[in-house]
């Protein structure tokens, strides 16, 4: 193959390693410039108000509160690749385990809802793109359109009254069922209790991979091969499957690629509402109680998710269309 | 069916928005007081015509208390999309005419602060400055530019190989006054409607922020904080709580993107003639 594609894998690869690296670092300096007091966040106020000046002076010196900065951030970036994140102030659990356990549950939820809107919005925006200007078109149009206007955390509101409060047909929050044990959670279950904040996400999640879909089927529909396909007879599914499909699919792929960051933002507030243990509510609990080592975790990890995306969107680029792969990353 | 030529059309749903959104403003900020009263006589009234969004369970007027919270949401969102305007259109310019090197950091600038997911970025900045009303306006103001800084990047970079600009350089003159003299004034039109549809972002986020309990007390009543509020009492059956404020909110966020979206097709020189 191209002897560029490895450099062009690389560069990405550093890219994203010094992207990240950055983040931490702004991260670190956004939480040492927070106006918690590191000391009484972690021990709390009463137990620091009980101590002598002697026993101040070797906690702060047992946790370096008055080293430099720099320092600081080595040690704990240092840790941090080792796979030690800390202890969590208010799981009082280390890091690790609890981003493990809310992760699984997050990426339950945001894989469901990330096919479902890949699929449902590419659809969309495909069927809005062939039949530009008639009816469907304007009614897709304006559900984007009203879709994109809604916040999140409203419309989860808005499905949660209607669902689970009138019709009851859903539970109210939670991801298993309330007093039962952990061995006896079944998959149903889950994903029972995953559907409504999956379908949450996923309706916001379609405005904008339709919207998209739908400008480059327009593009391709007034492209020449498409009207000499149509001078022939070919119209309907097939048109879309053997001609249309496949220009327009790639731009798709790539943009729901690149959307992870909205889907991630977008659980923060759903899981929030439906009181799901996910990420998100745990990024807001850590945020909310000051638990600093969380947050920084919860940040990198998603930056990781998001970067990782961008890169997936990047090389499924390169191996789908073969201009890209021949023009190397010159450009 | 139709009433008048396009054009009108696109005048009328502009006038409408801009209408709209200054009596959400005005009647927004003329109801601090009325949004603050609380009244137990009057306590969890159902929507009807004295109340049209009923009251909640302090007896408070939930219309002036959406209102309230709009009009904060909006001024909000105008300073920040002022202040990431500002900010992107410089970053924008800077970049792409600059040389190879600024390009490269400002790039790097924007695929870092997109790399965060932003509700993320919003929590962590408000935690950074202490969560309040401070922390929500400054982190929404912060970041919402990469956006539109890509775009007035690449419409630069684009612009740079026209001819005109082309014949101004080999004329001699300086990187700044193209970019002052000859670039920007292409760039207005594309920077005001970026400018504007940066609004429904910023009160969007903005909302969700406050929604999950940083920044503004409950003493202040933005859009978010009556929606979370509402949440609480959802269970109870009281759907008016939050089914009012919300619709109206979208219907604001609706109304900023029609305001964008007419003042694309006044300016775009490609649509005049539809």
């Amino acid at each position: 193959m191209n002897r560029r594609w490895p450099v062009f894998l690389l560069k990405n690869l550093v890219r994203m390693t010094l992207l990240v690296i950055c983040i931490s670092i702004v991260t670190f300096g956004l939480m040492k410039a927070s106006p918690v007091d590191p000391l009484q966040a972690n021990v709390g106020q009463a137990a620091l108000g009980s101590m002598s000046q002697e026993q101040r002076e070797k906690l702060e010196e047992y946790w370096g509160v008055n080293t430099s900065p720099v320092e600081q951030y080595l040690s704990w970036a240092g840790d941090f690749i080792r796979g030690d994140m800390g202890t969590s102030l208010l799981y009082r659990q280390p890091v690790t385990r609890v981003i493990a356990v809310k992760l699984s549950n997050s990426l339950f939820l945001m894989v469901m809802a990330w096919i479902l809107s890949g699929i449902l919005g590419f659809a969309l925006g495909a069927l809005a793109g062939m039949n530009q200007g008639r009816l469907v078109d304007k009614c897709i149009k304006g559900y984007c359109l009203v879709i994109s206007s809604t916040p999140a955390f409203w419309l989860a509101l808005l499905l949660l009254m209607v669902f689970a409060v009138w019709l009851g047909w859903f539970p109210i929050g939670l991801s298993v069922p309330i007093g039962v044990e952990a061995s006896g959670v079944t998959l149903a279950d889950r994903i029972y209790h995953a559907v409504l904040p999956a379908l949450t996400l996923s309706i916001t999640g379609i405005s904008n991979i339709a919207l998209h879909t739908r400008e480059k089927m327009i593009e391709v529909m007034g492209s020449d091969y498409i009207l000499f396909a149509r001078m022939r007879g070919e119209k309907g599914l097939r048109l879309l499957r053997r001609y249309a499909l496949r220009g327009v699919l790639l731009p798709a792929v790539t943009l729901h690629f690149a959307s992870i960051s909205e889907i991630f933002g977008g659980s923060v507030l759903v899981e929030q509402v439906f009181s799901y243990p996910g990420l998100g509510q745990a990024a807001v609990a850590a945020g909310l109680g000051s638990d600093m080592p969380l947050l920084m975790a919860i940040t990198i990890v998603s930056a990781l998710f998001v970067f990782g995306g961008n890169l997936a969107a990047n090389i499924l680029y390169g191996v789908i269309d073969p201009r890209i792969r021949r023009g190397g990353t010159a450009e | 069916m139709k009433m008048g030529n396009r054009r009108i059309r696109v005048l009328a749903g502009l006038g409408f928005s801009l209408t709209f959104l200054a009596v959400v403003c005005i009647w927004g900020s003329l109801s601090t007081e009325t949004a603050r009263v609380t009244d137990f006589s009057r306590v969890n009234i159902p929507p009807c015509l004295r109340y049209p969004f009923g009251t909640d369970w302090l007896g408070r007027d939930m219309l002036a208390r959406t209102l309230k919270g709009l009009s904060m949401s909006i001024w909000i969102g105008i300073l920040s999309a002022a202040v990431s305007a500002a900010v992107a259109l410089v970053l924008g310019i800077t970049s792409a005419t600059m040389g190879k090197a600024a390009d490269s950091v400002i790039s790097f600038l924007i695929d870092l602060i997109m790399g965060v997911p932003h509700i993320l970025l919003l929590i962590l900045i408000s935690v950074a400055l202490g969560k309040g009303l401070r922390g929500v306006i400054i982190g929404v103001s912060l970041t919402h530019w990469p956006s539109l800084a890509r775009l007035i990047r690449a419409e630069v970079i684009q612009l740079r190989e026209s001819p005109y600009i082309q014949i101004a350089r080999r004329l001699g003159k300086g990187r700044w006054y193209i970019a002052g003299k000859h670039m920007l004034p292409h760039l207005i039109p594309q920077f005001i409607v970026g400018l504007v549809l940066l609004f429904p972002h910023a009160i969007l986020h903005e909302s969700s922020v406050t929604f999950l309990g940083f920044g503004l007390s409950t003493e202040q009543p933005a859009i978010g904080i009556v929606l979370s509020e509402a949440m609480k009492y959802l269970v109870t059956g009281k759907w008016w709580l939050a089914l009012f404020p919300g619709l109206l909110l979208v219907f604001t966020v609706v109304m900023f993107y029609v305001m964008g979206e007419s003042l694309r097709k006044l300016l775009d020189p490609n649509s005049v003639h539809q």
